[in-house]
């Protein structure tokens, strides 16, 4: 039997109930929704990109501790990272959650636990899927 | 009556399952699973034109079967009973057959905002292909149907309502009896969501005077994928078939078919006839131990689990209506940016890990949430297996999940 404390760990607890970067950015230039129909999360990502370098980055909207403190650290992970080093952090990243393989994923790797509770795996997923979007 | 229930001996997460998810789907006694082995066992076959010894008993099991579903919801003739997947295909094939002849362009179609996605998305179907349009019933904060509001809703344009009896999310019991008299005075026919309210409640279609009921077995402790559209004969007749194929036909020449009659117009294929074998053992089991005994049982669990949710410091319970069933939905301060809310979801598998089973979510009713102004719930649903201490140890549980989430 795995501990609660694997899922949520106690940098998870902080970023989800005090989240870093969060409301709107009004310098943004690229906004993108994520939601997951089948649970009603749902996040919105305000990047300010300039010559493919996020700038700034923040984030809001409503779901579960998961995945607001995934959207909280990954505002903090992908600040002052060029287009394609954050698609490579959101590869190492879905790497960690679905094999919790942890390769230079930084803060990221607070997120090991996950791949033993796979129902939640969707929840930490989804603010990434924003960056899909514009990359 | 937990005796009867073989799941209970199994240990969850090493701890004693606590089962709070029987708006879901019930278990099942041991009576249910009986029937199923010893239909497989003793009488496996396809039924009605076999004319083996297995067949004839086969058939004669599925059609005792309408009897028994006739006898359950106080139905005038088996006729009226059609076995379909459950609730949903229930509701497609009323909305698809009754859409079909009777809904037109301009027409209206009426439903309320308590409604679950199966009864919302079939009529929208319809309403989008005959170009009609859809009405919406708005509910109180309480969680009660307006009803001065549906008085106004029901007019000349209005083809038929469809109404949920009892909500899945609030457990409010819709005053449907009260309800379909004023439609019949408009003329206005009404097929009732009767999924959440069959394993809870007494219910007697010629009483309610409803023109269709849909019901699934597999929350009244039968299996899963079976269910039941009863329809008013008169109403039945006049539809169009629903699929067609095998059993819905008496006739067939590659010109012209012709179609069976009732029921049988609306049952093509082979059906799952150990589901309605494991059915009719469920109807059995809710006589045997009485709805009367359920329902007071079940009163009691509410009363007392409402007021033991409600005193947790921070839980807002959702959905007060004076009538309900023993469905308690419930939100930790839904503040969106506070920092002191818990989401269902984190309270969902909290709980997990102390083996209690509760549902977190929308709950198949986006539309109602939105009303509601939030995003899910944490949603506490009971069965007759369910005991006062259970509730404690949910209590328990909670003040736990507060102190884990620094709440």
């Amino acid at each position: 039997m795995f501990s609660l404390k694997e899922l949520y760990q106690d940098i998870i607890l902080e970023h989800g109930l005090k989240p870093r970067n969060f409301g709107k950015l009004k310098t943004a230039n690229f906004t993108a929704e994520a939601s997951n129909p089948v649970c009603g999360d749902r996040y919105w990502v305000y990047f300010k990109i300039s010559r493919n370098m996020i700038k700034d980055i923040s984030f809001d909207g409503e779901g579960c501790l998961i995945s607001k403190a995934s959207a909280s650290l990954m505002t903090e992970t992908l600040h002052e990272k060029t287009m394609k080093d954050a698609i490579e952090v959101f590869n190492r990243f879905k790497r960690l959650l679905k094999r919790g393989v942890s390769e230079n994923t930084g803060k990221l790797a607070v997120f090991s636990g996950i791949y033993k509770f796979p129902a939640r795996i969707q929840c930490a997923l989804l603010p990434w899927y924003t960056i899909r979007k514009k990359f | 009556m937990r005796e009867d229930f073989p799941i209970f001996k199994r240990k969850v997460r090493g701890k004693e399952l606590i089962y709070f998810d029987s708006a879901s789907t019930t278990q099942k006694p041991k009576q249910v699973l009986a029937a199923l082995d010893l239909y497989y066992k003793n009488f496996n076959s396809n039924g009605h034109r076999g004319l083996h010894f297995l067949s004839q008993r086969s058939t004669e099991i599925f059609e005792g079967t309408r009897e028994k579903v006739k006898w359950f919801i106080n139905a005038e003739s088996a006729k009226e009973i059609i076995f379909v997947r459950g609730t949903t295909e229930a509701i497609n094939l009323a909305a698809a057959t009754f859409g079909k002849k009777f809904v037109k362009r301009g027409d209206e179609i009426l439903i309320s905002e308590m409604e679950h996605h199966s009864n919302i998305v079939p009529w929208q179907i319809v309403a989008q292909e005959r170009g009609a349009k859809l009405k919406i019933i708005p509910i109180t904060d309480n969680g009660e149907l307006e009803i001065e509001k549906l008085k106004n809703l029901l007019t000349e344009k209005t083809k038929i309502l469809s109404l949920t009896h009892v909500s899945n999310v609030l457990g409010t019991i819709n005053p449907i009896k009260k309800i379909i008299k004023l439609a019949r005075k408009k003329g206005v026919p009404v097929l009732i969501d009767g999924a959440q309210a069959v394993a809870h409640l007494k219910v007697d279609v010629q009483d309610l005077d409803c023109d269709f009921y849909a019901f699934s077995g597999h929350k009244m402790y039968g299996p899963t994928g079976i269910g039941v559209l009863y329809g008013k004969r008169e109403l039945l007749e006049k539809l169009p078939p629903y699929q067609g194929g095998g059993e819905m036909i008496k006739r067939v020449s590659f010109e012209k078919t012709t179609y069976n009659d009732l029921p049988w117009k609306f049952e093509a294929g082979t059906p799952d006839i150990a589901g309605v074998v494991g059915l009719g053992a469920a109807v059995d089991y809710l006589k045997d131990v009485g709805l009367e005994k359920i329902q007071r049982h079940e009163k009691e669990l509410l009363e007392y689990g409402q007021k033991v949710i409600d005193s947790i410091a921070g839980v807002r319970v959702i959905g007060q209506a004076k009538d309900k069933t023993g469905v308690i939905s419930f939100v930790f301060n839904p503040s969106t940016s506070s920092g002191q809310a818990i989401h269902p979801h984190d309270i969902g598998t909290f709980l997990d890990r102390e083996g209690i089973a509760i549902r977190t979510g929308h709950h198949c009713c986006q539309p109602l949430m939105e009303r509601l102004g939030l995003a899910a719930t944490c949603r506490v649903s009971f069965g007759i297996y369910n005991e006062k201490q259970e509730i404690d140890k949910l209590k328990i549980a909670l003040q736990k999940a507060k102190k884990f989430f620094n709440v």
